[in-house]
């Protein structure tokens, strides 16, 4: 149906990003929510600036994690409803490259817009310039792997919509990703060397690449064999 | 033109909660034949063709691509075939064109899209989001892929399901079409067809024998 390798991961990558640009409200919500939690973090804790940088590291990622767990329960629960997971799941070619397209369409619509406005509420929770680039970073790397760890969780908790159960099922995995996020932050608030963090991180990415478009290609025939 | 078997199927079953859903199937489909799979509610036509697609796994039986076993031919065989399913996988928030242009194959050009819309009666709706169809347009907008795809072998579930008389003739003559060309079509229906010959087979839900 599509090209043996790039083809697969191209249109599917491109049908939900346009299937995401159409469905604007979904994609603003995380985002406004990212930006009133930030607001509201100065004003329930203590407007001093020392505290709030000290907690800063941790405010940002908890929030980069929810929002990745509240948008990716819907990544495969629409398709299975209207069909086109049945064709998706019949097409000749390796599915782990339309799977990557709709993951990768995820990040970009969740995880890397979280990464370009993050600058924006480091100088609200008064974090050093010098830790932003840090920030940056490993937002825009972390979230791509929770994307992929969730989807594995969208995939198993499939024919529901498994919200809470999606949540149980991955926040073991989320946990080192949450750790070494907020560490790259903090080590560079902190003036030490935050490379070392960034590339743990980077490292789990590699892994989850290679690992969960396998996993989540098993769960979505399972899902249509339960 | 002489007919060569396109797909045979041997006693297949399917088993859910440890129970068969019907009585195991066998037939041979023929190039130019059409099947029509009968059965009441809930005899397990939709679930028969997830076996057909490869998405469940058939409990026993097998069955043959052009002589072969599906599994040994398993990406002939699904380039090969087209499946509309129940579920007719449009989507409501792209436009009819896109959907179209979406389930059809990569190569297909613009002007072959249009004309496909042409056919089932779209083109004036082209650019209209799906989610403002009547479910009757966006079955039509499904069954377009019929104009587009280049499968030898058509596998559609309720094909005529919330088609209007004129929708029905026209999947008929595009099937008939296909048939003279040397397709092959397995279809669910609760109709009979008018235009075109077909053989039917009846799926009965299995009982025990006491």
């Amino acid at each position: 149906m599509y090209n043996y390798l790039s083809g697969g991961f191209l249109a599917y990558l491109n049908r939900d990003l346009l299937l995401g640009i159409r469905n604007k409200s979904d994609l603003i919500k995380p985002l406004i929510f990212f930006l009133l939690v930030s607001v509201l973090v100065p004003l329930a804790i203590a407007p001093e600036a020392d505290r709030l940088a000290e907690l800063a590291p941790g405010i940002i990622w908890i929030f980069a994690v929810l929002a990745t767990l509240l948008s990716v329960e819907r990544l495969f629960s629409d398709d299975l409803q209207d069909g086109s997971l049945e064709q998706m799941l019949m097409s000749p070619n390796l599915l782990i490259f339309p799977i990557l397209g709709k993951v990768t369409a995820h990040w970009l619509m969740i995880g890397l817009p979280l990464a370009l406005l993050s600058p924006v509420i480091g100088i609200w929770l008064s974090l050093p310039t010098t830790a932003v680039l840090p920030m940056m970073l490993s937002l825009a790397i972390g979230t791509a792997v929770l994307s992929l760890i969730g989807a594995v969780g969208a995939a198993l908790t499939l024919p529901r919509q498994g919200g809470v159960l999606i949540a149980l099922l991955v926040m073991p995995l989320y946990m080192p990703v949450l750790i070494f996020g907020s560490a790259t932050i903090q080590s560079a608030v902190d003036g030490q060397s935050w490379t070392a963090p960034l590339s743990i991180l980077a490292a789990f990415l590699a892994i989850a690449i290679a690992l969960c478009p396998l996993a989540i290609n098993v769960s979505l025939r399972l899902a249509k064999n339960g | 033109m002489a007919s060569t078997n396109i797909l045979k199927i041997e006693k297949l079953a399917f088993e859910r909660n440890d129970t068969l859903l019907f009585e195991p199937v066998s037939f041979e489909l023929n190039s130019g034949e059409a099947l029509h799979i009968e059965g009441e509610n809930g005899a397990g036509k939709t679930t028969f063709f997830q076996l057909l697609i490869n998405l469940l796994e058939p409990s026993a039986g097998e069955i043959h691509f052009r002589g072969q076993n599906f599994g040994d031919c398993i990406y002939e065989y699904l380039s090969d075939v087209l499946f509309i399913g129940h579920q007719s996988a449009v989507k409501g928030a792209l436009s009819v064109e896109e959907n179209l242009r979406w389930m059809s194959p990569a190569n297909t050009s613009s002007k072959e899209i249009t004309t496909a819309l042409r056919s089932v009666g779209l083109e004036h709706h082209a650019s209209m989001p799906c989610y403002r169809l009547s479910a009757g347009q966006q079955r039509r907008v499904a069954l377009a892929r019929l104009m587009t795809t280049s499968a030898s072998l058509w596998y559609l579930d309720e094909p005529f399901a919330a088609l209007d008389k004129q929708g029905v003739e026209f999947i008929e003559d595009r099937m008939q079409s296909h048939l003279d060309q040397g397709g092959a079509i397995v279809f669910s229906s609760h109709q009979d067809l008018v235009k075109t010959t077909t053989r039917s087979y009846r799926l009965n839900p299995y009982r025990e024998l006491v």
